[in-house]
This record gives C-alpha cells, structure tokens and sequence, in this order.
C-alpha cells in the first residue's frame, strides 16, 4: 500500500517538475539547443555561400572540416595564444579583483562607495566603447599615454605604436579586457569576505594566528566557492573573447598574429564564406571550454568540503 | 509521462525534423511592384560628400519621375563588404534591391544566384552599347552580365611636385627608381612617408608582380594553379616589401595600412607619393596637397615602360529577390548613363565606362593622361573564379606581405604559405 502510494506521490513529483521546467526548456532549447545543435550540422558538410544560398547542393563531408581543422598549423598557433591570452585575462582580473576587494573591506564607507562606482563605470562600459577608448589613450601619435610618457621623460615613446608589435597589442587587449572584467570579481569576493562571521576572525585572533595565517586558514577557505564561480565566470569570458580583439587589433593583428578563436572562426565562416569550417572552430571551442570548466570544477570539488 | 522518457523522444523528435543544415531558399523570383522604398548599397569613399551629393542628385530626378518611390542609400565600408554581402544573400529579404560593388567580386557573387541577370536589360538600354568592351567583360559571369559598369578604377603614381623639386628629383622611371626616390624623401623628410603604401593594399602590389612578368595564377584545363611563388613574383612581392621599411614607409604605421587609408595619408600632406585611383583624385584635390602634386603612370622595370595596373571597377548590380525589379534597373541605368557618368566624373574624377563620355573628359582634363595611357599599355584582371573573393577577404596575399615586412617569415616562406591557402580555394 505505502509503495503504491509513494509510487504515486513520485509521479505527481515528477509531473510538477516537468510543469516547472517546460518554460525554461523551451527557452533553451530555442535558444541554445537548437543553434548548437545547427551548428554541429553544419560543421559536417561543404558549407559556403553557395550552399547557405540554397542555389548549390549541401555535401556531407563527415569530420572531414574537423580533420582540416587539427591538420592546420595556424588553428593550433591560434589556440596556443587564445588559451595563454586567456589565462592571463584570467589570472589578471581575479588579481586585481581579489586585491582590491579586500581593499574595500579595510577602507571607510566613503573611498569604498568610489572604488564602487569606479568599477561598476567599469563594468557597465559596453565592449566596443570601452575598446574605442583604450585604443585612443594609445593613439601612436595623438594618444595621451604616449604623450604623458614623452613628457616626463621617455621620448622614445613619442610615436610608439602599442598596437603593432604581438606582445604590445596582446598586453594591450588584456589590460583592457581586465579592466572590464575585474569588477565582477571584485564584488563577487566583496560579498564573500565581508560574509565571512566576525566570531570566526575574532576566534583566530585570540588563538594567536597572523593576518596571512587568518586570511589563508580562515577566509580563503570560505570564499572558496564564490572564488571558483569567478574563476569559472572568467575562464569563460575571456576565452571567448572578441570584441576587444577584434577592434583593437583591427581583425587580428598585422599579418593575423594576434588572432583569438572567436576571431579565427568568425574570419573562416563570414569573410572566408567557410561556414563549415567556421561551425567545426566553434565546436571544438565550445568542448574546449566545457572540459577546462568540468576539469576546475571537479578538481575543486575533490579538494574542498564545501560543494 | 516522466521526464526520463519525455526528454529522448523531444531530442529524436528535433533530430528527424530536419537531417540537413538549414538553407535559405535559393533567391525567389522578386517581384515588380511600382512604388515602396528602392533600397541602395553604395561604398563609402576616402571622401564621401561630392558623390553623396552627385547621388543625392540622382534620387532626386529618380523620385521626381516615379511617384510613390522614395529611394534608402545606405553607405557601406569597402573593407566590410564580405560581411555585409554575405549577410544580404543570406537574408534575401533584407537585402538591398541595387547595389554597388566591385567587379573583382562579380563571379563568387554571381555563383549564389542572388545577383539579377542583367544581359537584356543592357541590350534594350540606350546607352548599353556605349560601354566600352573590355569594360563590360569585368562584369560577366559565365557569360552573364550581373552589373552595368559605374566607373573604371585605374591606379597610378601620385608624387608632391613641391617635394621633389626641393629635392630635385624627377617622377620615376622605372620601379627601382621609385624606390630609390621613396628612400631620398624618407631622409631629406623624416616626417614624410617617402611613399604611402601598405600591408593591406594588395592592388598597389599587383602592378609590382606584373611589371617584373609574375602572375597571381594560371589556369590549366579549368582548373586554376597561384603561381606566386615563381620567381617573378618573387621579384615583384619582395620590391614591394622594400617599401614597408623604416626609411620608407616604417611598418609600424604602415603594415596595416589600406588603399584607402594611403591615399588619405598623402593627401593630408603626410608622404612624397602613393598609388591612388583615378577615384581618388577629388580626395586628394580637396586635401593638403592641392595644386601640389601630379600623376604619373607606375613605372614598369625599364625605362619607359608602364607595370600593368590591375583592370578595377565597379558595378551596379540589381538583387534578384528585389520586390522592384523594373525601378531597380531603372535607377542603375540611370545612375550608370551618360548624364550621371559626367557627374560622377566631376564629384569623383574617376573615368567613365561609356565610351564616348570617356573620350569627352579625357579630351578636356590633361591629369586623366596618367591613367588614360596605363590603359593603353595594358591592363590585368585577377583569376575569373568565384574563388578569388574568399582569397581576397581572407586577406592572402596582405597576410604575405604583412609576414615579410614585420620580419615574421622570409619571401619564400610567406609566398609557399600564400600559394598552399589560394590553392586550397582554387580547390
């Protein structure tokens, strides 16, 4: 009798959550399923102009873009330099996130509501803006950088173009990106140290402990989860990267040498009319990033009691 | 129902509801009606506003005769034009019903069927039998005509007249000499460019490659071969390397330089020359430098002689998914005869494509000489192959000379590597 009816409850459970999760499942499956769900189908066939045009006969060619794909020398320079871009995007802005959260939590009231407003100005700066603005603060020949660096003394700088040089217009894109990304981090780890219980502090103090021993035993720990949702988060991001990429280095660099994926796989697919071969970059992005993010995710849940 | 069970049967459901990419249907036949918007794509040039105006004129006169017409221009960037096309033959139904673009593009265009073809048209059009021939052979595809022939570009030498009389120098006879005289410029100027030129600007390469007897590709039983590694070409690429040098035209303002930003640089009173079109004669006479400069034709590898320039142009073409075929014919052949040639030639300077509005002005306005005499000593045209639109955006051969002037590969190296791309698009 019991089973019968437990047996019941848990349909009637079930058809609840279908009820609840309809909405949302159709949202993503519109939205999200379904194009990438195109996508992989296009990343299978001879897809060009042509064919998008409907006026040329669609060809399966099976993995054969992928195969193109991880043949290509360029597409791996490309991935080198997307992933060590990336990863100093990452390490950049959770540096200066972290820095002046806590920062934030030892000033008054006051400097802290600027700090605030400063990087939520940050935050709230559209991509495109943002790398407008950049790009004329380093104007090679009418830029203020340049102008104050040849005025306090370092003439060589008077006609430097930061854009021209792999190095120069990677560290350029990065600053820019940082300075737009840091923000989250930054109220991200606001919220989690200001959370941690003043009991807690108090208790590590009277046993003695440094304000390193408090933060790496005491607070560090506690702000781990929020600490990997930013990780994550920028992980994302900044791999993802286009916009600034795209506007500050003109497409890419001279001769395409400061090129991202997202960049790469838009230059294959719409300038190149290669959708195919476009779609296989995405894929292959995209199970990137789902795997960087399962591996974090993962190896912080082994090493932490909290999730 | 359980989720378990709902959720396979939606995923087979979406799998069997289509097993092949989407397509958008090949473009529909358009239609004809008499009235509406008449949308038009137009570039936008170094200097926009005297053929703004020069257009403006026309859809004037256009709406005066065709009541209940309003005509929507919208400029679009010549380095943008891949996106912004594709995005049109994509989406027929937010694509513009005429369009000018340029006739390197004509057969990949033509390829997606979203051009309307256009051979009767002309036939019935008065001034159709003016265009001068080897013109209107830039704009078939396969036989077809997709667009009536706007103006002709033709590239030459601009060169500041004041510059090289301080430093008594003559305009160039040869390519070595060129260099030679960007090269005194630079030193006698350090704030002069000696010649304006840049990494993405392959139609100043081009006549390089040419006039040392390279080509970009041969076709062999149909099927076209890049033969830009030959030596040749070799010779071409690497003089034209030389340019991009820092006592010249340093790389790092000018390895990402385009034709248009070139021609901008000299007329602004910022290089001793550069190779600009018969279409930038107006941005330059309005710049820093009028009344300061001339215009020869580019010099070949002897004296006397002239390098091929590259047969450019542009078209206007009709999209035949327009809901307004007649009144989009209309108004390219009215923006493309003889009346507005003119006008395009006064706003422009750019040389016309009937042939006897061409003769008019060649006769009346001796700076045209330079780009009437490269005519006449020959011109060349890129591969006639859908292909060479994807290797002209997928930028190869500026990739190319951008590796050899930022010191990132060696003529070799770059060429092997511009060769095994433009192969893999020649298929």
């Amino acid at each position: 009798m019991a089973s019968v009816r437990s047996a019941q409850v848990r349909r009637r459970d079930g058809g609840a959550a279908l009820r609840y999760l309809l909405p949302a499942g159709i949202l993503l499956a519109a939205l999200l399923v379904y194009p990438i769900y195109q996508l992989v189908l296009i990343s299978l066939y001879d897809y060009g102009q042509p064919q998008a045009s409907g006026v040329a006969p669609l060809v399966f060619l099976g993995l054969d873009n992928y195969a193109g794909l991880l043949s290509d020398v360029q597409f791996w320079t490309v991935l080198g330099k997307t992933v060590g871009f990336a990863a100093a995007c990452v390490l950049g802005s959770l540096a200066a996130g972290t820095a002046l959260a806590v920062l934030a939590t030892r000033v008054r009231a006051f400097p802290r509501m600027l700090l605030f407003l400063a990087a939520l100005g940050a935050w709230a700066t559209p991509a495109i803006a943002g790398s407008y603005v950049w790009l004329f603060l380093f104007d090679t020949d009418f830029g203020l950088v340049n102008e104050v660096l040849s005025g306090v003394g370092f003439t060589g700088m008077a006609h430097h173009s930061w854009t021209f040089g792999t190095f120069g217009a990677f560290g350029l894109v990065a600053a820019e990106v940082i300075w737009c990304s840091f923000p989250f981090v930054l109220v991200t780890m606001y919220a989690g140290i200001s959370g941690v219980p003043k009991e807690t502090l108090e208790a590590a103090s009277l046993d003695g402990a440094s304000v390193w021993r408090t933060s790496w035993s005491v607070v560090l720990p506690a702000v781990r989860p929020l600490l990997m949702i930013a990780t994550v988060q920028s992980i994302i991001w900044d791999f993802k990267v286009f916009t600034q990429i795209y506007v500050m280095t003109n497409g890419g660099g001279v001769a395409g040498r400061n090129l991202v994926l997202n960049v790469y796989a838009y230059q294959q697919a719409f300038a190149g009319q290669e959708y195919g071969l476009g779609s296989a970059i995405g894929v292959v992005m995209t199970v990137l990033l789902l795997s960087i993010t399962g591996l974090y995710v993962r190896s912080q849940r082994r090493s932490s009691a909290w999730l | 129902m359980k989720l378990r069970s709902v959720l396979p049967a939606v995923a087979a459901l979406a799998l069997l509801a289509s097993c092949a990419p989407a397509q958008s249907g090949p473009a529909g036949a358009g239609g004809d009606q008499t009235s509406g918007t008449l949308r038009v794509w137009m570039f936008d040039e170094a200097n926009r506003a005297p053929k703004e105006a020069a257009v403006k004129e026309a859809i004037t006169e256009f709406e005066a005769h065709h009541s209940g017409v309003k005509v929507d221009v919208q400029w679009v960037p010549v380095e943008d034009r891949a996106n912004k096309f594709s995005g049109a033959f994509n989406d027929p139904s937010n694509a513009p019903d005429v369009a000018e673009f340029g006739n390197t593009d004509v057969s990949s265009y033509a390829q997606t069927g979203a051009l309307a073809d256009l051979t009767k048209d002309l036939a019935n059009w008065s001034d159709g039998k003016d265009l001068i021939p080897s013109v209107l052979d830039t704009a078939k595809a396969n036989g077809k005509i997709y667009g009536i022939p706007w103006f002709t570009g033709i590239r030459a030498l601009y060169y500041r007249t004041d510059v090289f009389a301080e430093l008594g120098l003559k305009p160039p006879a040869t390519l070595a000499e060129l260099t030679e005289d960007a090269h005194k410029i630079r030193a006698a100027k350090p704030d002069l460019y000696g010649i304006a030129t840049g990494g993405k600007f392959a139609y100043a390469l081009l006549p390089f490659v040419w006039a040392n007897g390279g080509e970009i590709a041969k076709q062999d039983n149909g099927k076209w071969t890049s033969t830009m590694d030959s030596p040749q070409a070799k010779a071409g690429v690497s003089g034209y390397a030389n340019l991009i040098k820092d006592d010249i035209c340093p790389p790092a303002a000018c390895a990402n330089l385009t034709g248009t930003q070139s021609i901008t640089a000299f007329a602004g009173g910022k290089a001793g020359m550069a190779i600009g079109g018969d279409f930038n004669r107006q941005a330059v006479e309005r710049g820093a430098v009028k009344g300061k400069y001339a215009i020869v034709p580019i010099p070949g590898t002897t004296p006397g002689s002239i390098a091929p320039a590259f047969a450019g142009g542009n078209l206007l073409g009709v999209f035949a998914a327009s809901q307004r075929r007649s009144l989009a014919a209309q108004f390219a052949e009215l923006l493309a005869g003889q009346k507005y040639q003119e006008k395009m030639y006064a706003a422009m300077g750019n040389l016309p494509t009937l042939g006897s509005v061409q003769k008019k002005v060649a006769a009346n306005d001796p700076s045209l000489k330079a780009f009437v005499d490269t005519i006449a000593a020959g011109t060349k045209f890129v591969p006639a192959t859908p292909a060479w639109s994807k290797i002209d955006s997928q930028n190869i051969l500026p990739t190319a000379v951008q590796q050899i002037v930022t010191g990132g590969k060696d003529v070799d190296g770059a060429l092997a590597d511009a060769v095994a791309a433009m192969n893999k698009n020649f298929g």
